[in-house]
């Protein structure tokens, strides 16, 4: 049968794979040589260019702004790995039990802040912790008799933001620890526990190991996501980077160059710049991941 | 005996650390809907529902849907709506339509150029999309399609990691000898593809479908760079804008709130049954 129509065999799997491939090649791979030669040049607007090669990443090293971008994005992607994960692993392990009534609500509502966009988290967020109408300064308020003017957004403009994605990913990284103890070995804690192992040394030596191929992809996911940080300030700090930058991240400095000053350019250095930060933190993820097991 | 009291007092103290977390995660949902249905004066004297100053109790008459008329009828949410529907729809279909073929032509089909192909989308895994902000806009701005809908959509409907989970799928739950089968009895390969390679990846379809649509409801940056009119902003841009406009009017931001969060919350409630349900059958099928 195939014998008859071999033309029309062969030319099909690249009917399949046309679409796909067309518009990855003119939309991904060519953006991606553009970005290299852009790196390379200082643009006005999306027409004129100027060659200056290796020029703007001589700036970017020189750049306060930069390096205050670059401080900022760290911060925040070292609490969303020390302070969002642990409590990700926490709730999933309160909620990992059989037996428990409502297991599945609960998973629904931890899960809910996440199906949320960052721009309408932001927008609520930003309202929360206004002066005097905010829900937190009236919480306060009224259990300590704390002064409702308090600007926490002009304040502390990290912690707002950290805390705003507490409430929003904690539990969408719970529902990857939840399957991820679905791995754990249920009669080798019975096991440990009879051996007179405690709570700490069961957790340490049989749980860890059994969640830790998960454990490893969310934590490469929440770096991933930290460092590409940008709604969530520009919109909650009113598309600016916020008092004295404290919120001005990587991707919202590309943003400006690229989009408020226009110089394409500087913002594709800074896009390659973002690109090699996360290649290192891959690499060297993948290596602990693999040295510890 | 023991044991059965010893579980009921783990129960409990599970629920006593979950309820409170469980109640604190909804606690901005409730504030938000609360907020969108107040009048401005009432944001100062009320946290959540407005309160009768003299008898303490809840002044349900005193709750108004102004906000809401007043975006749908002088603000135009209603345009930003149809436009996010659009956008998130026809980015999902078509993203998936071609992700799907892709990834079965990548997995099962022989073609040249197929080595390659398959190790450059598994090298643009690692590209992160703001680096193609820039370049990326050039690029629409000499194709001519800054400030349209095409201009959004392309650049969204082949991402490599689509492509890379409909390789897997297809690897996972299509066998080759299938393939043979429908090959002998005459069908078409485009026809193998719709009627016997579709259904048998049919939960990462509902999946990336849902995905994809999220991604493009809340897509905020794509949209800001490349739209220009007014009339073609989806909610996550009209709603970052309206803050910037109408910083003070609570109310009214919440209510621009409610409208985004809603129709998507409501697809994800809708379909994860569906989702599951489709899970469990291809399970017990085998």
């Amino acid at each position: 049968m195939s014998a008859d129509t071999p033309g029309r065999r062969s030319l099909a799997p690249y009917a399949l794979a046309a679409p796909f491939v067309l518009i990855f090649a003119v939309f991904i791979i060519i953006p991606l040589a553009r970005a290299g030669i852009l790196a390379l040049q200082q643009t006005y607007g999306p027409q004129a260019a100027e060659f200056v090669f290796l020029n703007n990443f001589t700036e970017l090293a020189r750049d306060p702004l930069f390096w205050r971008a670059i401080g900022n994005t760290l911060i925040f992607t070292l609490a969303s790995v020390f302070i969002q994960l642990p409590l990700a692993l926490g709730l999933a392990m309160l909620l990992n039990r059989p037996g428990l009534r409502g297991r599945g609500i609960y998973r629904l509502i931890f899960f809910s802040p996440q199906l949320m966009g960052l721009v309408f988290v932001a927008t609520l967020a930003s309202i929360i912790f206004e002066k005097r109408s905010g829900l937190l300064n009236q919480v306060l308020h009224w259990g300590f008799g704390v002064s409702l003017d308090f600007p926490w957004l002009q304040t502390f403009v990290m912690p707002t933001l950290i805390l705003t994605t507490l409430w929003m990913y904690v539990g969408f990284n719970m529902v990857y620890f939840l399957a991820a103890l679905q791995n754990v070995d249920k009669s080798l804690l019975e096991a440990a526990s009879i051996d007179g192992a405690g709570p700490w040394a069961r957790f340490r030596h049989v749980t860890i190991p059994a969640i830790r191929p998960v454990a490893s992809f969310v934590v490469l996911l929440s770096i991933i996501g930290s460092l590409q940080l940008f709604e969530l300030p520009y919109v909650m700090l009113n598309a600016t980077a916020g008092p004295a930058n404290r919120g001005l991240t990587i991707v919202m400095y590309l943003y400006q160059s690229g989009f408020e000053v226009g110089d394409l350019g500087y913002a594709s250095a800074i896009g390659w710049v973002l690109a090699l930060m996360l290649v290192g933190f891959a690499i060297v993820q993948a290596r602990l991941a693999r040295s510890e097991t | 005996m023991g044991q059965k009291r010893s579980n009921l007092a783990v129960a409990v103290a599970a629920h006593t650390a979950l309820l409170p977390l469980a109640l604190l995660t909804l606690v901005p949902f409730f504030w938000l809907v609360t907020a969108s249905l107040k009048r401005p004066e009432d944001f100062f004297s009320s946290m959540f529902l407005p309160l009768d100053p003299e008898t303490g109790a809840v002044a349900w008459s005193r709750l108004t849907l102004e906000n809401y008329s007043r975006l749908f009828l002088e603000l135009g949410i209603g345009r930003a709506l149809l436009n996010s529907i659009f956008l998130s729809s026809a980015t999902a279909l078509l993203a998936t339509l071609s992700c799907a073929a892709g990834g079965y032509a990548l997995a099962r089909l022989k073609f040249a150029g197929r080595r390659a192909i398959t190790i450059t989308v598994l090298a643009a895994l690692i590209i992160p999309p703001p680096l193609l902000l820039a370049p990326t806009y050039q690029l629409l701005y000499e194709l001519g399609l800054l400030d349209s809908f095409t201009g959004l959509i392309l650049p969204a409907i082949a991402p490599a990691f689509g492509v890379f989970l409909f390789r897997q799928a297809t690897l996972q739950s299509v066998p080759n000898d299938l393939i043979e089968a429908a090959r002998i009895d005459g069908c078409s390969e485009i026809g193998i593809f719709f009627s016997v390679v579709l259904p048998l990846v049919r939960p990462m379809v509902g999946a990336f479908m849902l995905i994809t649509f999220l991604a493009t409801w809340n897509n905020f940056v794509w949209p800001q760079v490349v739209l220009q009119t007014a009339d073609k902003f989806p909610l996550s841009v009209a709603v970052s804008q309206l803050k910037g406009v109408y910083r003070q009017d609570y109310g009214l931001l919440m209510a621009g709130t409610c409208i985004s969060i809603f129709p998507p919350a409501a697809l994800f409630l809708l379909l994860q049954r569906e989702f599951i349900s489709g899970l469990t059958a291809g399970a017990v099928k085998g």
